[in-house]
């Protein structure tokens, strides 16, 4: 099949595992982000589809072939370092046309393909520039044309953006994500920022501990977490015990009512979003609790509710802004659509 | 941190004990050098003070031109050798384990501790016909009989690269630790096998350190004096033995003021040339 596929993949640092029987599947064209927190092996894996690590067990794959073994300068890639790894000897013309001199394209060629790369990044008569001239967003640019001087099978990115400040940041994941979708070429980006990873992805991959967590469309990933530390890691998220007889399942004390368990699992973690919270008058919700503390961000109204001695947070938007005060007593409206039940 | 020009006379104060120094032991002996270059020899006691050129006159020779210019070509090779041996070596030993780097760095700093003497005589018995090397080809079936290495051209060039090659990786080492890695790496990622990295990703991005120390191994091996006699027949004599062998055995100070200060002269055009060979690459 077309794509890449991981099987298996085991990288053992030592005694230490970086990575655990890795299996995934990146179909042709799509953006897959490995996200995770630092130390989770998503850095590894990526170091190990480039060739650059060698995996202590399983098999790498593209479109059927396994290049497990195969070095990375025959592998066809383009990959976006964090540092950028721009050869600073070389002017930006010369970096981009490194790997089209590496294998011997003409000169005419070379020229015309920096030329055609440039004006894709907006960056136009640049090509006689030291690199060491440019700003943090041109050098980052440089660097994705680089990677993608010749058209390469595989794109890989490296915490591509973490050099950038805020607002660039979040303008080159637009522009990166567009520049995929016109290339079709299929990529992956390593990154722990959960916003680059739902901005970009098709797929987000959630790794922790060196093993895949969750691999899903990013909608997916919010709406249907597959564990507790995929609920928390992405987003914000209150996270609840509950108990469960034969008949229902019961929250803080509290019974909700229609909230579907699994047949024989007695507890567990139900994991609802803050903006699925809805606070109403005492009385009107199974669950009452005591506001602590009110968060007004303009844009979005955070309300922190402790009940049944657990800390609960409700997101709203300012056209629904709940009437409350701290120290008031509210009634908290957990829906059984809105919770999703995870194995604790 | 930037820091601020000297504003008062005092501020030059921390200057005046290195000043001190490079005057009393540098400037003043080598004024002295100069002067002396200019002096009269007396073939009966030393030299009297005097104004002449014969010193340099007389060095404007065939003889001489040779041996400055075998000087110049066995310190250049020296050089060359040193720096192709060294960078892939340093290279690699950057990229090794700490525990590995250390151990090299130990062996290399423990030649720097053996005289030139000692370095000439050990090799020389290398190189002999006795108890050198070429009978360990024998016991291995690869030569006949033994022969001697020595007095060869090769062998001066292979003690003085021994000798040279230490301060050459010592002075690129910390220069490679720096180079950041992932330069290679993504070289390798756009296609280029691990060694078409190194030269054209490494070499290039070291050019300023490479020159740098082209230049300090080729002064350095300019001085030598011993090697050249010990390992060497007379044509590979170099002007500094001929320096040596006036001042000391001649007792002709005035001319070997003269040699040394044409030397000197020598090495800093060539340096001065190689300098601007390299602003020019750069610009280019």
């Amino acid at each position: 099949m077309s794509g890449l596929t991981l099987q298996n993949v085991t990288k053992q640092f030592g005694t230490f595992t970086a990575v655990k029987n890795v299996e995934l599947t990146v179909p042709h064209g799509t953006f897959v982000c490995l996200l995770g927190p630092s130390g989770c092996g998503k850095t590894t894996l990526m170091r190990m589809v480039a060739g650059l690590d060698l995996p202590t067990g399983g098999a790498i794959k593209l479109d059927g072939k396994d290049i497990t073994n195969v070095p990375t300068h025959k592998r066809d890639l383009g990959m976006v370092f964090q540092s950028l790894a721009l050869f600073p000897h070389l002017t930006v013309g010369e970096n981009i046309a490194y790997s089209l001199r590496i294998r011997g394209v003409g000169k005419e060629e070379q020229k015309k393909r920096v030329d055609e790369l440039l004006s894709m990044i907006h960056l136009s008569g640049y090509a006689d520039r030291p690199v060491a001239k440019l700003s943090g967003g041109q050098r980052q640019r440089v660097a994705i044309a680089r990677a993608l001087a010749i058209s390469p099978k595989l794109f890989l990115l490296d915490e591509p953006l973490s050099a950038l400040d805020a607002k660039l940041r979040e303008a080159m994941q637009v522009e990166l994500r567009q520049l995929q979708q016109r290339l079709g070429i299929t990529t992956i980006v390593v990154t722990h920022d959960q916003r680059e990873a739902m901005t970009m992805a098709d797929t987000v991959v959630v790794m922790s501990g060196g093993e895949i967590r969750q691999a899903a469309a990013p909608v997916e990933i919010y709406r249907r977490p597959a564990d507790t530390f995929v609920a928390d890691f992405i987003g914000m998220t209150n996270l609840i015990d509950f108990n469960a007889d034969g008949s229902g399942a019961s929250v803080l004390g509290a019974s909700i009512p229609g909230l579907a368990v699994p047949a024989g699992l007695k507890s567990g973690i139900i994991s609802i979003r803050p903006e699925d919270v809805h606070l109403t008058a005492p009385g009107n919700a199974p669950v009452t609790g005591t506001v602590t503390f009110v968060r007004d961000l303009g844009g979005t109204i955070e309300t922190f509710v402790e009940a049944g001695g657990k800390q609960l947070v409700a997101v709203s938007m300012p056209n629904a802004r709940p009437d409350v005060s701290v120290g008031q007593s509210v009634g908290v409206q957990l829906n059984p659509g809105d919770c999703v039940v995870l194995k604790s | 941190m930037r820091r601020e020009a000297p504003q008062k006379l005092t501020d030059y104060g921390p200057l005046v004990f290195p000043a001190g120094m490079l005057i009393t032991f540098f400037v003043v002996p080598f004024a002295t050098m100069i002067a002396v270059s200019f002096f009269k020899r007396n073939p009966s006691g030393f030299y009297t003070p005097d104004f002449v050129f014969e010193n340099y006159a007389r060095f404007l020779s065939l003889f001489f031109g040779k041996v400055l210019g075998f000087s110049l070509f066995l310190a250049v090779t020296v050089a060359i050798c040193c720096i192709v041996l060294a960078v892939p070596f340093t290279y690699l030993l950057s990229r090794a384990k700490r525990r590995t780097q250390v151990l090299w760095l130990v062996a290399l700093l423990s030649i720097l501790s053996l005289s030139e003497v000692i370095i000439g005589f050990a090799w020389s018995t290398l190189f002999s016909r006795t108890a050198g090397i070429t009978n360990l080809l024998v016991m291995l079936g690869i030569l006949d009989q033994p022969v001697a290495l020595n007095p060869s051209f090769g062998a001066v060039l292979t003690a003085m690269t021994y000798q040279a090659l230490p301060y050459t990786v010592l002075v690129l080492y910390p220069a490679l630790v720096r180079l950041d890695p992932t330069l290679t790496e993504a070289a390798r990622t756009l296609g280029a096998s691990p060694i078409k990295s190194f030269f054209t990703v490494v070499v290039p991005a070291l050019r300023n350190t490479i020159v740098a120390t082209l230049i300090m191994v080729f002064i350095f091996a300019l001085g030598s004096y011993l090697l050249p006699q010990i390992l060497g027949r007379p044509q590979h004599w170099t002007l500094s033995v001929l320096i040596t062998d006036q001042a000391i055995y001649q007792s002709n100070m005035p001319f070997a003021a003269a040699m040394a200060v044409f030397l000197v002269l020598v090495t800093l055009g060539l340096v001065a040339l190689t300098v601007i060979a390299g602003r020019k690459g750069e610009a280019a």
